[in-house]
């Protein structure tokens, strides 16, 4: 079988807390190919940005492998790390509180130049100057500081930040999830039109689903810390498995008069991941729960092309 | 119409003063509103939305904001120009407020029986065992048990404390309810819940609505008729069969371009270039034209008037009906 750009499999972050442990990520398995997208959508809290950070050991994972490129890098080094690093970069939520505000546009894209050994001050203006080209930015911001931009150029430079070193793999966490929509949609053109050209893989978090569906080639649906459905996005738009998909699928508000579409609305809220209920996560909201969901755990397994976690499909 | 109209504003214009700069966040307003409508007033941040909740409800910082004109009719009377006693007691009693958070209008400290209990007996007299139980009834009509009634804020959710946000709202049956992103900061499991009953007790208490969003699809859920703001101004009013099925207005249309689409095949989006001007160097004439894809010359000249397309259809753009 072929190689896979990244392979993450059993994934596991727990975070001890004062009223016991935090399962934030709970056994979590995906690959992402060359040139692809995998979205990643789910309510808040459901354990998006861990997955994001331990997979670029942002956070130490507690367990799982993590191969990229067919290396494990959750043993990797702390040198082999930075190293590996180039080639695996992440664009935050608010380019604002992830941007030094006392350093100008050109020292902020440069930086991981100048840690990567590009010595040479014109070159990396240079290449400054071509990312933010690429990027969309004005060449008249290169002096600007982030308080005197605006949301959108200011998620470009974040943008910009992560591309510079030409990294093959991209975690992009909420990347326009602070923005309107018009200048969403122009971030969203451009990661599109980036990743046609230089065949990035992005790992694509969002919790809005019309966005991940309109960038994203598979869609993992996460829940409590775990997929609960994972299927290519037009499978998943089309015919979801999970109650909780199909649910998430109902909620979203669509700009269009007279939908007539069957309101599944869930009742009740996400409950905590310091004590996860047995069995199904689900289940104290699920309205199809029957009594094995108490018991026993789903597991993913294939369904027809999509992989699903629920005991309807025993 | 048999329905009165509850509130109507007009002509009016709100500025702030930064740093010795004019920023005019809404300019020469006109909006009106009938009994049992819900509004939808959309916008993009700083559209100036959230400006024209708070002149309507007299709120606005009172050292950096100012009022240059117009006039906002409630009942028959100026609200702009009541004493700050007869404000008081419109305030909450006929027209109440609901913020993105929800935590703007509760008290940490208190418990949230006792705050809509609070709410209730600033406009009412009633006693102490009926104020008890009209609160917990309130409770109940928002779906949070009574047995929660001791329980403060930080024990609920965010989708609850949201719930408890409406209760003490709608605790005095007011006759204009203004929600400033209610939902923006909830998921969408939970904001699902929460329009849903929103959309209940509008059918249940005949409330006027004032639903000020950046989210389209939250509107076509709950709206009967869409103002489209942009740069302190209304650029297209309308029904929402009018917004939605016939929108004119080039920047109406550009949002609509911009929302990627659920229910067809992924294409590129389309986007409206640049950025909403700034609202202390505001453009001549028309505001959208330097982003407009159809401007003329003519639109950098002068601002265009309003154009009534269609009955209650409106129009603020020189080629409206002419496309
Ligand atoms: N550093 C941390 N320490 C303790 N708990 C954390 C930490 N980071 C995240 N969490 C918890 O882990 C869970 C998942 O969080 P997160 O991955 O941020 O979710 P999402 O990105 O899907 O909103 C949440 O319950 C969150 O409170
Ligand atoms: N207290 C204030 N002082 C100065 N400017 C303000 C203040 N509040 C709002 N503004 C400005 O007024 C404009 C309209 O803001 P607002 O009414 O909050 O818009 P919206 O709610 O549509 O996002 C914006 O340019 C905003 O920056
Ligand atoms: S496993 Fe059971 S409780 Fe969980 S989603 Fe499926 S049916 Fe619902
Ligand atoms: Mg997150
Ligand atoms: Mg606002």
């Amino acid at each position: 079988m072929a190689e896979h750009l990244l392979e993450v499999s059993n994934l596991k972050k727990y975070f001890p807390t004062k009223d016991g442990i935090l399962y934030a990520v709970d056994d979590v398995s995906f690959a992402v190919d060359k040139g692809e997208t995998l979205g990643l959508v789910g309510e808040s809290g459901c354990g998006k940005s861990t997955t994001g950070r331990a997979i670029l050991r942002l956070h130490e994972p507690t367990a799982g492998t993590v191969l990229f490129k067919g290396d494990d890098i959750v043993r990797y080094s702390k040198k082999q790390l930075k190293e590996i690093r180039k080639d695996m970069q992440i664009v935050f939520q608010d380019p604002y509180s992830s941007l030094n505000p006392r350093m100008d546009v050109r020292h902020l894209i440069e930086v991981s130049l100048e840690i990567n050994g590009v010595h040479d001050a014109n070159e990396r203006l240079e290449r400054v100057k071509e990312v933010m080209d690429v990027v969309g930015l004005e060449q008249r911001l290169l002096n600007s500081y982030p308080h005197e931009l605006d949301g959108g150029r200011r998620q470009r430079v974040g943008i910009a930040r992560a591309l510079i070193l030409n990294p093959s793999f991209i975690v992009m966490d909420e990347p326009v999830s602070a923005l309107d929509v018009c200048i969403q949609a122009q971030i969203l053109n451009l990661l599109m039109k980036l990743q046609e050209k230089r065949g990035y893989a992005y790992l694509f978090i969002s919790h809005n689903l019309s966005v991940v569906k309109h960038i994203s080639d598979r869609i993992a649906v996460m829940y409590l810390g775990k997929i609960v459905e994972m299927s290519t996005y037009d499978e998943l738009f089309r015919n979801p498995l999970h109650p909780y998909t199909k649910a998430l699928l109902a909620s979203i508000p669509i700009p269009k008069l007279n939908r007539k579409r069957d309101k599944l609305i869930l009742s009740g809220d996400v409950p905590s991941p310091i004590n996860p209920p047995p069995g199904c996560r689900f289940r104290g909201r699920c309205p199809y729960a029957k009594q094995i969901c108490g018991e026993a755990e789903p597991v993913l397994r294939k369904v027809g092309d999509t992989q699903v976690a629920c005991h309807l499909y025993d | 119409m048999e329905n009165s109209t509850i509130l109507e504003i007009k002509d009016l214009s709100v500025s702030y003063t930064s740093s010795n700069k004019e920023i005019k966040a809404v300019r020469g307003l006109d909006l009106a509103i009938r009994q049992g409508e819900t509004l939808g007033l959309v916008g993009e941040t700083g559209a100036g939305k959230t400006t024209t909740a708070l002149s309507v409800l007299r709120i606005l910082p009172e050292v950096s904001s100012s009022i240059k004109s117009g006039e906002i009719m409630f009942e028959g009377r100026d609200i702009l120009t009541l004493s700050r006693k007869e404000m008081r007691e419109i305030r909450g009693r006929d027209i109440a407020m609901i913020f993105q958070d929800p935590m703007t209008s509760l008290d940490p400290v208190m418990t949230v029986g006792r705050q809509i209990e609070e709410m209730i007996s600033l406009h009412t007299d009633c006693d102490k065992k009926e104020l008890r139980s009209r609160a917990e009834a309130m409770l109940e009509v928002v779906g949070i048990r009574k047995d929660r009634f001791d329980d403060y804020p930080h024990q609920f959710s965010g989708g609850m404390k949201q719930r408890v946000g409406i209760a003490i709202a709608l605790s005095c049956n007011p006759k204009l309810l203004i929600a400033d992103e209610p939902t923006t900061a909830l998921d969408v499991t939970i904001q699902a819940q929460v329009l849903n009953l929103m959309n209940q007790l509008k059918e249940k208490y005949r409330t006027a609505m004032i639903l000020i969003t950046h989210d389209l699809g939250v509107v076509a859920e709950i709206c009967s008729s869409v103002a489209i703001m942009y740069a302190g101004q209304i650029v297209e009013y309308g029904s929402i069969e009018q917004i939605y099925g016939n929108h004119m207005h080039p920047y109406t249309e550009g949002l609509f371009d911009s929302i990627p689409d659920i229910e067809e095949e992924k294409s590129e989006l389309k986007v409206i270039d640049g950025l909403p001007p700034d609202p202390s160097a505001l453009p001549a004439g028309c505001s959208f034209s330097p982003r407009c894809p159809y401007a003329t010359d003519r639109c950098g000249e002068s601002c265009p008037d309003d154009v009534q397309v269609e009955p209650g259809h409106i129009v603020k753009c020189i080629l409206a009906g002419k496309k």
